[in-house]
C-alpha cells in the first residue's frame, strides 16, 4: 500500500480523535465555565472551584444513590442527579459568598486567592466529615444511555450526551451574556468594574450572583461527570489545574475563549494519546505555555490599556 | 536570632533539630516568594527551583561521588539561578495571574518530565548520598547538627543578603513597581530588568531551599516540583507575612510546628486545621505573623 | 530588642513541641508506630483496610485470642499499644513524621508505608537511627537491591511476584495469544508494573506483541481516548495496574463501551475493588489480590479466623492491605518472641531474630528469603471473576496457584535482571 492511501483504520482513528476529543473538551468546558465567569467579573481566581466540583459530584452520587433505590425512570433521574448537583452548589455558593468572600472583597486580589485555597483545604475535609473517606459509585446514568457502534468504534451515548450539554451550556451563556439585560450588566462589569459602578450598576449585587452561578456551574460539573468516575476523596485536586489551564488559555472571563482552548487541549490531547502516548502528560501545560507565550492575556482577551 | 538557634542545637532532640533544619530550607524558599511579592508578585511556581537545587545535589552525588555538603548546596543553588535567568526573561513579562499561572506550567513541565524519567525512580525518586563536610564523613545526630548548622548558617547569610538588597534602590522599588509600574518607567528604570533580577534571587533561595532539603530529607522525587508543592511554600509567605526577613524564618518554623501538632493530635482532619489557620491569618492578620510582632512592638513604645 | 523578641517567639514554639508528651513507657507494653493512608485518594481501597486489619489483629493479640502460634498475649506477653498516623504529605513531612515517631514517640518498630517513594525515603533514615521498621504494603524490589539493609524489613512480596503472576496466568489461559495491550498510570507503580509484565510475557510468550502502551496521568478519571485506542486496536488481552478511583472509573467507562466483551482484561490490584463494584466488575475480568489473599488465599484455619474478626467488625471482608498489614505484625510478633528469651528484647535482637524467619499466616506460608533475609517471598494466585447471579455474592473462579520460587526472584539477582534474564531457577 503507498504511502498516500488513506485506510479504513486510519480514517477510523481519525475520526475516534474527533470524537475523543470532543469529549474531553466538553468535560474541560463544563468544568471550566465557572471558573472563567467568576474570574472575569470578580478577578478572583477561585480555588474553591475543586471544591465545587467535589460537592457537586458527591451531591449527585447521593442523589443517584436516592432514586436507584426508589426506581425512577432514567432520564428522570439523569435531570433530578443534574439539579440535585446544582442545588448543592447553589447552597455553597450563598454560603461562601455571604459569609466569607464579602470579608475580603476589598483586599490584594492574592489575598482573596489564597482565602479560596484555605478554603478549598477546609472543605475537602469537610467531604471526609459528611461522606466519609470510601467511594461512591454513580454509574447508573451512565449504563442506562448505552452505547452506539461506529465500525470498530463503539461510542458511549453518555458521553455524546455531554458534548450535546456542553454546546448548549455554550450557547447559552452566549445568548444569556449578549440578549439579556443582566448579561449585558454583566459584560460591562467584565469590561471594567470602575466605570460600571460609575453608571449605576449596582455591582456588589452583580458579583454576588455570578458567584453563584458560578458555583452551581463548577457543581454542575461535578454532577455531570461523576457517572463516569469513582467519587472519592482528591478528585478537586486534578480538576482545579485543569480548569486554569483552560482559563488561561482562553483567557479570563472570556466564554469563547473557554470553549476554544477547551477544544484546543481535548484535540491535541486526544492526537497524543493515539499517535504519541509519550508526549500526553505534558499537552495541556506546553499548549498553556506556548498560547501565554504569544498572546500573554489569553486567547480571547485583548490586551487592557495601562491605567496611569 | 541565628546565634541563638545555633547554641541551642545541641541541646534540643534530635526529632526537632531535624525539623528546625528543614523549616529552615524551606524558609529560603519562602524568602523568595517575599521577594517578589514585595514587587506585588507571587510565583506559584518556586517548586521548580526547589527541585532543581535538590536534583542537581542528588545527581552530582550520584553520578560524580562527589559529596561535599557546602560544595553540593552552592552548585544547586548556583544552577537554579541560571534556570531562573533563562526563564526569568520571559516571566518577567508577566504580572499578576498570569505570572502566577506560567511560573506553575514551568514547574509541572519539570514534574512531567521526571515522572517520564524511569531511570531516576519516576515518581520514586531516589535517595541523596549522605554528605561530608570538608573531608569529614558524619553519622548518626552529628550529622543531623552538621546539617542543622549549614542550613542556620546559609540562612544567616541570605537573610543578611536580602536584608541588604531590601535596603538597596533596586529593592526599594519594590513597593513602587507594586503599585504603579509605569510611574516606575518614566523614572528610568527599567521594571523588567529588576523584576528579572528578582525572579533570579528568588530562584536562587529557591535551589538552595532546595539543596538543603535534599541533604536533611535524604530522598529526591518529582513531587518536589509539583504545584501543591509551590503552594505549601506560598501559603507559609502568607502566614509569615512580607514584612521583614526574620519572619520568613519564624512563619516557616511556626507552620512546620503546626503541622506535626496537627497531624499528631488530628491525623484525619489535619488539613481542615491547616487551612482554618491559614482562613484565620488572612482574615485577621492580613499581613502575616509580621505585622502581629509590629503591632505588639508599637504598643510597647507606646507604654514606655 | 526585635531580635529578642523573634527568638523568644521561637523558642516558645521549640517548648511547645518538645513538650508533645511522650507517653511514659510502662515497662510491660510493646509501642508500635503503624503508618498508613489515612486521608487522599489511596485512604479507601488501601490505607483504611491496612489501618482496621492492624487495630483487629492487635486487638485479638492483646486479648490471647490468636490461634496457636501467636497465642501469646500482645507481643511475648506484653500489651501492644498502636500509634496510627497519615502517611499523607511530601517525603519531607513523612520523614519527619517517621523521626517523631522512632525519637519523640521512642516507638520500638514501626509497621507501615504504602507508597513505595516513601519506603525508600524512610529506609535510610530507619537505617541511621538503628529503628525497627517494616514495611506492609508498598512494592517496589529496589529498597533491599540498592543496598544491605539491618533494621529494614518486609513480609509481604514485592510488586514483580504479581506481574509474573498475572502473565504466567494469562499465558495458561490463553496459549495462543498474539497481541495484548496495557494501560497504567504513568507512575513509579505503573511504570514498574508494565515492565515486569511485558518482560515476563517476553519469557512466557515469545510470540506475543505489545500493541497499545498507554500511560494516562495518575488521577486523570477521563479515559475516553484511551478506551477508543484499544476498541480500534487487535489485543486480546489487557494489562492493568489500576487502583481505585482510576481503575472503578475505567471499569464504568469502558464497560459502557464493551470494550471487556473485545478483550479479556487483568487488573493486578482488582480485589481492593470486587466488593464494592460487585456486579459492575466484568465477568471474566482476571482478578489479581498481590499474593494469596482475600478471596485468593487458602481456607486454613488461621486464615478463617482473619476473615471472621475482620467481618465481624467492619461489615466487608478483608481485602489484601489488611492481609499484608496482619502478615507483617505477626511476623514481626514472632520475631519479637524468639528475640525476647529474657526480658525486653532490642532491635539489633528483633532483627537478628526477623532475620530469615518462616511462618505460616491468613496470607499462606511466609519465607524471609531475599534481601539477605530481610525480605519475604509468599506463593500467589490469580483467578477469574465471576458474579453468581444467584445468590447475589462475587466469586473468583479458575484459581491457579504459583509457588513463592516460580514468581520470585531467586536470591541474589536483582528482579528485572532476573526476568530480562529469562527467569532462570524459577521452580514452578
Amino acid at each position: 500500500m503507498s504511502r498516500f492511501e488513506v485506510d479504513g483504520s486510519d480514517v477510523l482513528t481519525a475520526f475516534a480523535i474527533l470524537t475523543d476529543g470532543l469529549v474531553y473538551a466538553a468535560y474541560l468546558f463544563i468544568v471550566a465555565i465557572g471558573l472563567t465567569l467568576i474570574f472575569g467579573v470578580m478577578k478572583i481566581l477561585n480555588v474553591t472551584h475543586g471544591s465545587f466540583y467535589a460537592f457537586g459530584a458527591y451531591g449527585a452520587a447521593t442523589a443517584v444513590g436516592i432514586y436507584a433505590n426508589a426506581d425512577w425512570p432514567a432520564a428522570l433521574g439523569f435531570l433530578f442527579m443534574l439539579a440535585f448537583g446544582m442545588a448543592v452548589g447553589l447552597v455553597m455558593g450563598v454560603i461562601l459568598e455571604r459569609g466569607l468572600l464579602r470579608l475580603v472583597y476589598g483586599r490584594d486580589e492574592v489575598v482573596v486567592v489564597l482565602v479560596t485555597y484555605a478554603t478549598f483545604l477546609i472543605l475537602e475535609d469537610v467531604i471526609v466529615l459528611i461522606w466519609g473517606p470510601g467511594s461512591y459509585p454513580a454509574y447508573q446514568p451512565l449504563v442506562s444511555a448505552g452505547n452506539t457502534e461506529i465500525g470498530d468504534l463503539v461510542l458511549s451515548n453518555y458521553d455524546i450526551i455531554l458534548v450535546a450539554l456542553a454546546a448548549g451550556l455554550a450557547g447559552a451563556a452566549y445568548w444569556a451574556l449578549k440578549f439579556t439585560r443582566y448579561g449585558r450588566l454583566l459584560t460591562t462589569v467584565i469590561f471594567d468594574r470602575e466605570t460600571a459602578a460609575a453608571f449605576g450598576i449596582n455591582v456588589t449585587l452583580v458579583y454576588t450572583v455570578t458567584f453563584i452561578i458560578g458555583a452551581m456551574l463548577g457543581a454542575l460539573g461535578g454532577a455531570v461527570m461523576a457517572p463516569k468516575i469513582s467519587v472519592t476523596l482528591g478528585i478537586g485536586v486534578e480538576v482545579i489545574v485543569l480548569a486554569f489551564a483552560v482559563v488561561a488559555i482562553g483567557g479570563m472571563g472570556s466564554i469563547e475563549g473557554a470553549l476554544i482552548g477547551a477544544l484546543i487541549v481535548g484535540i491535541c490531547r486526544a492526537a497524543a494519546v493515539h499517535l504519541v502516548p509519550q508526549v500526553e502528560l505534558f499537552v495541556i501545560y506546553g499548549v498553556m505555555a506556548l498560547v501565554l507565550v504569544v498572546r500573554p492575556y489569553g486567547l480571547f482577551v485583548r490586551a487592557q490599556p495601562r491605567k496611569i | 536570632m541565628f546565634l541563638i538557634a545555633a547554641a541551642a542545637g545541641p541541646a534540643l532532640p534530635d526529632w526537632v533539630v531535624s525539623l528546625t533544619t528543614i523549616a529552615f530550607s524551606n524558609a529560603l524558599v519562602v524568602l523568595g516568594l517575599v521577594v517578589l511579592w514585595r514587587a506585588g508578585l507571587v510565583s506559584f511556581g518556586q517548586a521548580l527551583y526547589y527541585c532543581i537545587g535538590a536534583y542537581i545535589v542528588a545527581l552530582i552525588g550520584r553520578w560524580a561521588g562527589f559529596t561535599d555538603a557546602f560544595a553540593l548546596v552552592l552548585l544547586g543553588g548556583v544552577g537554579a539561578g541560571l534556570v531562573a535567568a533563562l526563564v526569568g526573561a520571559l516571566l518577567a513579562r508577566y504580572r499578576e495571574i498570569f505570572f502566577a499561572m506560567l511560573s506553575l506550567a514551568l514547574s509541572m513541565i519539570l514534574y512531567g518530565v521526571l515522572v517520564k524519567t524511569e531511570s531516576l525512580g519516576s515518581t520514586d525518586g531516589f535517595s541523596v548520598t549522605t554528605p561530608t563536610f570538608l573531608g569529614f564523613a558524619l553519622h548518626g545526630d552529628k550529622l543531623i547538627l552538621a546539617l542543622y548548622w549549614l542550613t542556620l548558617g546559609i540562612g544567616a547569610v541570605a537573610a543578611l543578603a536580602v536584608g541588604t538588597y531590601f535596603r538597596s534602590i533596586a529593592g526599594a522599588l519594590a513597593a513602587p513597581i507594586r503599585d504603579n509600574e509605569i510611574r516606575v518607567e518614566f523614572l528610568g528604570v527599567s521594571v523588567t530588568g529588576i523584576i528579572h533580577i528578582k525572579v533570579v534571587i528568588a530562584g536562587v533561595l529557591g535551589g538552595l531551599g532546595g539543596a538543603l532539603g535534599a541533604l536533611t530529607i535524604g530522598h529526591v522525587d518529582p513531587n518536589m516540583a509539583y504545584w501543591t508543592t509551590s503552594g505549601g511554600f506560598v501559603f507559609v509567605t502568607i502566614l509569615a507575612g512580607a514584612g521583614s526577613v526574620a519572619a520568613a524564618f519564624v512563619g516557616s518554623l511556626l507552620f512546620e510546628v503546626i503541622r506535626t501538632i496537627a497531624v499528631d493530635v488530628m491525623p484525619g482532619l489535619w488539613q481542615m486545621v491547616l487551612g482554618s489557620v491559614l482562613l484565620l491569618t488572612i482574615l485577621f492578620l492580613p499581613d502575616g505573623l509580621g505585622s502581629l510582632v509590629a503591632r505588639l512592638k508599637k504598643r510597647g513604645e507606646a507604654r514606655s | 530588642m526585635c531580635h529578642a523578641r523573634w527568638t523568644t517567639s521561637a523558642l516558645v514554639a521549640f517548648a511547645a513541641v518538645a513538650a508533645i508528651p511522650a507517653a511514659a513507657q510502662q515497662p510491660a507494653t510493646v509501642k508500635l508506630g503503624i503508618v498508613s493512608f489515612l486521608t487522599g485518594p489511596a485512604a479507601s481501597p488501601f490505607g483504611i483496610p491496612g489501618r482496621n486489619g492492624a487495630e483487629i489483629v492487635l486487638e485479638a493479640l492483646n486479648a490471647g485470642k490468636a490461634p496457636a502460634p501467636f497465642d501469646k498475649v500482645g507481643f511475648g506477653g506484653a500489651k501492644v499499644e498502636a500509634k496510627y498516623v497519615d502517611e499523607a504529605g511530601s517525603a519531607a513531612n513523612v520523614v519527619t513524621e517517621f523521626r517523631n515517631l522512632v525519637q519523640r514517640d521512642q516507638v520500638d518498630a514501626v509497621v507501615g508505608y504504602i507508597s513505595s517513594g516513601n519506603c525508600l525515603a524512610v529506609t535510610p533514615v530507619a537505617e541511621e537511627l538503628k529503628a525497627l521498621t517494616v514495611f506492609y504494603d508498598c512494592g517496589t524490589p529496589r529498597i533491599f537491591e540498592e543496598k544491605a539493609r539491618s533494621y529494614v524489613f518486609r513480609v509481604s512480596p514485592h510488586a514483580t511476584m504479581d506481574s509474573v503472576g498475572a502473565a504466567r496466568y494469562l499465558v495458561a489461559k490463553k496459549k495462543s495469544i498474539t497481541s495484548f495491550s496495557g494501560i497504567n498510570q504513568n507512575y513509579a507503580w505503573g511504570q514498574d508494573s508494565w515492565r515486569d509484565f511485558v518482560g515476563a510475557m517476553k519469557v512466557l510468550a515469545p510470540n506475543a506483541v505489545a500493541e497499545k502502551v498507554l500511560f494516562p496521568k495518575l488521577f486523570a478519571g477521563e479515559f475516553g481516548a484511551e478506551i477508543s485506542t484499544l476498541l480500534t486496536s487487535k489485543s486480546q488481552a489487557l494489562h492493568t495496574s489500576f487502583w481505585d478511583g482510576d481503575l472503578e472509573s475505567f471499569i464504568f467507562q469502558e464497560q459502557a463501551r464493551g470494550l471487556d466483551k473485545r478483550m479479556t482484561i487483568i487488573m493486578t490490584t482488582a480485589e481492593t475493588a470486587m466488593w464494592r463494584l460487585r456486579d459492575k466488575m466484568p465477568d471474566g475480568t482476571i482478578i489479581g489480590a498481590r499474593g494469596a489473599n482475600g478471596p485468593l488465599a487458602r481456607d486454613t484455619p488461621i486464615n478463617k479466623w482473619f476473615h471472621q474478626i475482620y467481618t465481624d467488625r467492619y461489615n466487608i471482608p478483608p481485602t489484601y492491605p489488611a492481609y499484608q498489614m496482619a502478615q507483617s505484625l505477626l511476623g514481626l510478633k514472632l520475631a519479637y518472641e524468639k528475640a525476647a528469651a529474657g526480658g525486653k528484647p532490642n532491635a539489633d535482637a528483633i532483627a537478628a531474630a526477623f532475620k530469615g524467619i518462616e511462618f505460616t499466616g491468613p496470607a499462606g506460608h511466609v519465607k524471609m528469603a531475599l534481601g539477605d533475609g530481610h525480605q519475604g517471598i509468599t506463593e500467589t494466585a490469580y483467578g477469574t471473576y465471576k458474579f453468581n447471579k444467584q445468590t447475589k455474592q462475587p466469586e473468583i473462579v479458575d484459581i491457579i496457584r504459583f509457588p513463592a520460587e516460580c514468581v520470585n526472584p531467586p536470591p541474589g539477582i536483582d528482579a528485572d535482571k532476573w526476568i530480562a534474564e529469562g527467569m532462570k531457577g524459577a521452580k514452578c
